[in-house]
């Protein structure tokens, strides 16, 4: 049997020492205006971006700033919508949006397929992946997620007041993945540190994100030659002997997929889980029903989903531009704000309220088109199952000090400091 | 009443299968398939209903009479 080289030797070792790309002037501070300079980075978006986006919505539906290089903020789902499903004039190939714009020739494969992807190519990458996360194959974690749920509550033991961000919701997420990768458990405090640096860190020097990144790909890098050595059925060994037109895949692949699932799967949950328990806790009305009626959690969740969705893509345009009244130019970013859809009045009856037995909920918290999140089952399985646990175990609980609560900056958005008190 | 997914839009979110399991499944790859043909059993029309009018990327079809 021929030996696997592919690892060898570093694959970054053959690309250019410093990427190819554009860079941009990086531009902080409050917002003037937030049409004409918005930044999702800042306090006041990360707060509460609801407010913001509504009113937007009304003034200025697709927003602009000239942080970042230049970039657009669609609010109405109309115009997010068409975007997601306009894979000829807007690019994935960077799907978070930062002062560093890659090269054009990086598409139509990205840096970490499929979600850097876009067509033809996107298809085949994610047609590998699929299998992984049906409903059914991710149905298998379920008893596992479900009584890991249950130990990190065990350890509540003898706690007034716990932060259910912080000890509860990020861990589910990080456990499922790991052990869908095949990687050791008591990672997940470095897995919390990446996907921080990737999500967070936006606005930092570029030499400090290439750095940050560079931890990341070190660390899949150990673990893709410890699955060299002892090849095992988990989704690193499974991407180590995919095929694709007839050859394995490429280093860069393997590793840009290995680093998407564990940096996307893991935020993102968590976001869900923690933003679900914070309504819930503020909201007494809600808990008391879903816990008399844990029937309703299947719309209760969707309701969650669609309201405080925690996740907002980006694309770059192709080419110059007039769309939708405004005038994109080549490389401009776009953020694909999915919370902003899933509250346009003109979709979504109510749209500002949270309805837990909302029957019709056609919201857009996993994206719409061919980049639909991979992982949407596996995320609706830990919020359920999240949730489930936590109300079966802890009825009642509160928000003992709202102003306690913090939410992540960036493109993925949910508490992360989430105190609230459980006896 | 008779259900067709519409195999270009349909992206495998999964919410037909989700609220109507009984007239929708998944394929390999999780994208929707209608159950029996695509015939909807009388009494479950309201589910029918429900599953297109969740579908994030209306991809579902319903004919009436059918």
């Amino acid at each position: 049997m021929p030996v696997d080289d592919r690892f060898s030797q570093d694959f970054r070792e053959a690309e250019e020492d410093e990427p190819v790309g554009t860079r941009s002037e990086i531009i902080t501070g409050p917002v003037s205006d937030w049409a004409t300079d918005f930044s999702h980075l800042e306090p006041e978006w990360s707060a509460d971006p609801y407010p913001i986006q509504d009113e937007l919505r009304q003034r200025c539906p697709i927003a602009h700033t000239g942080r970042f290089g230049g970039a657009w903020l669609p609010t109405r789902y109309e115009d997010v919508a068409a975007i997601a499903y306009d894979t000829e004039r807007f690019s994935s190939r960077s799907i978070i949006l930062s002062n560093f714009r890659p090269p054009r020739d990086l598409a139509p494969i990205g840096g970490s397929p499929p979600i850097s992807s876009d067509p033809p190519f996107h298809h085949d990458a994610r047609k590998l992946l699929l299998p992984a996360f049906t409903k059914t194959a991710v149905h298998r974690q379920e008893p596992a997620t479900r009584a890991f749920c249950h130990s990190l509550i065990d350890a509540f033991e003898g706690r007034d007041v716990v932060d259910a961000a912080h000890d509860y919701a990020q861990h589910i997420p990080m456990r499922v993945i790991a052990d869908m990768l095949g990687f050791p458990p008591e990672d997940g405090p470095q897995f919390r540190e990446f996907v921080e640096n990737l999500l967070e860190g936006i606005n930092l020097p570029p030499e400090e994100r290439i750095n940050r990144v560079g931890r990341l790909f070190d660390y899949l890098l150990a673990q893709v030659n410890e699955h060299l050595e002892n090849p095992r059925a988990d989704l690193t060994s499974y991407l180590l002997n995919a095929e694709l037109y007839g050859r394995k895949l490429d280093p860069s692949h393997v590793v840009g997929t290995m680093a998407l699932l564990l940096i996307a799967g893991i935020d993102t949950s968590w976001s869900a889980i923690g933003a679900s328990l914070w309504h819930l806790a503020r909201t007494p009305r809600d808990r008391e029903r879903l816990v008399a009626e844990p029937g309703l959690l299947p719309t209760a969740m969707e309701e969650f989903l669609r309201a405080y969705a925690p996740v907002t893509m980006a694309r770059l345009v192709k080419e110059d531009m007039h769309w939708h009244g405004v005038d994109m130019k080549a490389d401009d970013w776009v953020l694909l704000s999915f919370p902003a859809a899933n509250r346009d009045p003109a979709q979504f009856d109510q749209a500002g309220d949270v309805i837990i037995d909302r029957e019709i909920n056609r919201h857009a918290a996993f994206g719409l088109g061919i980049h639909r999140c991979v992982g949407s089952h596996l995320a609706r399985m830990e919020l359920r199952v999240g949730l489930e646990v936590w109300l079966e175990r802890i009825p009642a609980f509160t928000l003992p000090d709202p102003s306690a609560v913090t939410w992540a900056a960036g493109q993925i958005r949910g508490p992360r400091r989430l105190p609230l008190r459980i006896r | 009443m008779k259900i067709q997914i519409d195999s270009g839009r349909c992206q495998g979110h999964g919410r037909c299968y989700d609220i109507a399991p009984g007239l929708f499944g998944d394929d390999d790859e999780g994208y929707g398939q209608v159950l029996g043909g695509g015939l909807v059993p009388p009494g479950q029309e309201d589910e029918a209903r429900l599953a297109a009018a969740n579908c994030p990327e209306r991809a579902i079809t319903l004919t009436q009479g059918a």
